[in-house]
């Protein structure tokens, strides 16, 4: 498993939060306090939490502006390469008919733009994923209700048992927990 | 909402409120035996839908009514009035995510199942239309033994396309914005297979920063996406009568009377979803009376632009003093199809009107009733504008009646089925509503309330 460097025996620390403002603040004061493996995790998007991890990705973007690209240069394409393969003259008229193409070629364009930005949102978050370390926590499934959890993961380099407890506890969190890995992959 | 902020247990408790109102209704659904009346009929629907289908497969499309000069009866009006259905709910979801009008929240989901079988009933109808209906695969550019390929200039190959997207696309972004629900469900779910099935469908969700960053990203491109993609396909739809040199169907308004009236039933069939379902299933919390304000207002805007397409067609016409042109507005006015015409116009504007008043808007027995009337107005417009203008055309020799024949109405009748079929196993398995795009907005409007 790639969440996993050898010798560690669990996961992550996990503070829980009631407050998205905590869970803002929490994130904000990991993040000057060096840590790089931590995960803030909740209910739902919170606006400027993403600013504050540092989250300056262009990769969804621009995935889908080349699909959308790639979409229009294989849609014209293939109308022009089938109008030569199989040409049909009717009434004289261009084989090649950019304004009749127009329609085609735009539809390519949405669908591979939509499906560029979608397969390379999935694809970053290593998602589809059957199974996940905090899945085990048993209070974690709050995370999709009303609760707000920071994860500091045991592979960052600087973590450290009890330091970075201490450090979650300052928080003022309402619980700081151990995530363990399962014990089938242990 | 000042007086609020001190009471932050409340907020917390409000949040799960929000989460557990919408997922208890797939994991533990209340009033199951209406449901399954409601689900028994759309079954027997479906079961007409299939009869229907086999009939005209083994029989062919002689057992429709429609021949020359009327070649496009019921079927492709049909697919017209689907399609139209369908745009409302991308409307509402896409381009109200994209201005923030966080009342969406409540509507999109369903108003984009609205869409994702509205499409599938409205795609089938070309299909079935073919002739050679089992051949269909022809349209899908691959390369074939034969050594053909589509002809891409024709307005047959650009309804594949276009429906083949818009069918993926809405399928798309209505999975993207439900897979954070899915995991709330997970979450929430008691009973193992419920576990698995939300489980499988949440893809292993668990709202990290990161994940929710990118979400984000993706379903706004998405949604900007969207947004010219339904105003391009009625607009394609409206070409594809001009492509035809039929009297009636080469109005320069076209497109955006097609998109206006398109918009206008598909908001018609959203209110009246909407009101159903807040109705039998106890949602008043989630869609309010400024929902059904709102859709009122967006029914009202949408209608009186069609209004105005009615006005131009008939300006049009009178204004080029062509002959044909002249004759087609004469029948529709008064030929053998008239009935379809006037009933469009007071179906569709009429009642509409009372939305002008906030007291109808807010009234759910009347806006379902206003969006029925629109509903059903919009289906006799598309009929009125395929077979007024055919029945008649520039070819006097070719003049012809046009009677639906009763596999057409069965068969239409199937699609409802098809329809009902797909929308009741949404509203029984899946969150309804965006939980989390409802907590996402009440957190956000007490932030700007704080600073």
């Amino acid at each position: 498993m790639s969440d996993r460097k050898a010798g560690d025996r669990i996961y992550g620390l996990v503070a829980e939060f009631d407050r998205p403002e905590k869970l803002l603040e929490a994130a904000r004061r990991a993040r000057e306090a060096g840590f790089v493996r931590f995960e803030a995790c909740s209910p739902f998007p919170i606006e400027g939490l993403s600013e504050v991890i540092g989250f300056h990705e262009p990769w969804t973007p621009l995935a889908t502006l080349l699909g959308a690209i790639a979409g229009v240069a294989l849609g014209y394409g293939l109308q022009v390469y089938a109008a030569q393969d199989y040409p049909i003259d009717i009434g004289g008229r261009p084989l090649v008919a950019p304004p009749a193409f127009a329609i085609v070629t735009f539809e390519f364009l949405i669908l591979f733009g939509v499906l560029g930005a979608v397969v390379t949102m999935l694809a970053l978050d290593r998602l589809p994923r059957l199974h996940h370390p905090l899945f085990e926590l048993e209070r974690f499934h709050l995370a999709s209700l009303n609760r707000f959890f920071l994860v500091i993961e045991a592979r960052d380099p600087k973590f450290h048992p009890r330091r970075s407890r201490d450090f979650l506890e300052k928080l003022d969190p309402v619980r700081v927990d151990e995530a363990p890995f399962a014990e089938a992959q242990a | 909402m000042a007086e609020r902020r001190p009471n932050r247990a409340s907020d917390a408790d409000r949040d799960a409120a929000v989460t557990r109102a919408i997922t208890r209704i797939p994991l533990d659904y209340p009033h199951r035996l209406a449901w399954w009346l409601f689900f028994l009929a759309a079954l027997g629907l479906l079961a007409v839908f299939l009869v229907s289908v086999t009939v005209l497969f083994a029989r062919g499309v002689g057992v429709w009514g429609n021949n020359i000069p009327v070649n496009w009866g019921i079927a492709i009006s049909n697919y017209v009035w689907w399609l139209g259905i369908g745009q409302g709910g991308t409307l509402i979801s896409a381009l109200l995510l994209l201005v923030q009008q966080h009342w969406r929240n409540s509507l999109n989901r369903f108003a984009e199942t609205v869409t994702v079988f509205a499409v599938i009933c409205a795609g089938i109808y070309p299909i079935l239309h073919l002739g050679r209906p089992w051949l269909f695969y022809w349209m899908a550019p691959y390369p074939s033994t034969m050594g053909v390929w589509p002809q891409f200039k024709s307005p047959l190959a650009w309804d594949f396309f276009a429906v083949v997207t818009y069918l993926t696309v809405s399928i798309v972004f209505w999975y993207v914005g439900a897979i954070p629900d899915f995991a709330s469900t997970r979450d929430r779910a008691k009973r193992r297979s419920a576990q698995v099935f939300y489980g499988l469908l949440a893809l292993g969700w668990r709202g990290a920063a990161r994940h929710w960053a990118r979400w984000r990203q993706a379903y706004r491109l998405s949604a900007a996406l969207a947004v010219p993609l339904v105003v391009s396909f009625h607009s394609e739809v409206s070409l594809l009568m001009s492509a035809g040199p039929i009297p009636g169907w080469a109005s320069t308004v076209f497109p955006a009377h097609f998109v206006a009236g398109a918009a206008f039933s598909g908001f018609a069939v959203v209110a009246m979803l909407a009101t159903v379902l807040r109705k039998t299933l106890g949602l008043q919390d989630l869609v309010t009376a400024k929902h059904l304000d709102m859709l009122g207002k967006l029914m009202l805007v949408t209608g009186m632009l069609t209004a105005y397409g009615y006005f131009a067609e008939a300006f049009n016409a009178l204004y080029s003093g062509e002959a044909h042109e002249l004759q087609t507005l004469r029948d529709r006015f008064a030929g053998a199809y008239a009935w379809s015409y006037w009933g469009a116009v007071i179906l569709n504007f009429v009642p509409l009107q009372l939305m002008w008043l906030r007291r109808f808007r807010c009234n759910p027995a009347c806006l379902f009733l206003v969006g029925l009337s629109g509903a059903v107005g919009m289906w006799l417009e598309r009929y009125m504008l395929v077979v007024t203008s055919l029945y008649r055309d520039y070819l006097v020799s070719s003049w012809g009646a046009y009677h639906a024949s009763v596999w057409e109405w069965l068969l239409f009748a199937g699609t409802v089925g098809l329809f009902m079929v797909g929308f009741l196993l949404f509203v029984r398995l899946a969150p309804m509503m965006s939980a989390f795009e409802i907590k996402a907005a009440i957190f956000e409007h007490e932030e700007s309330v704080d600073v």
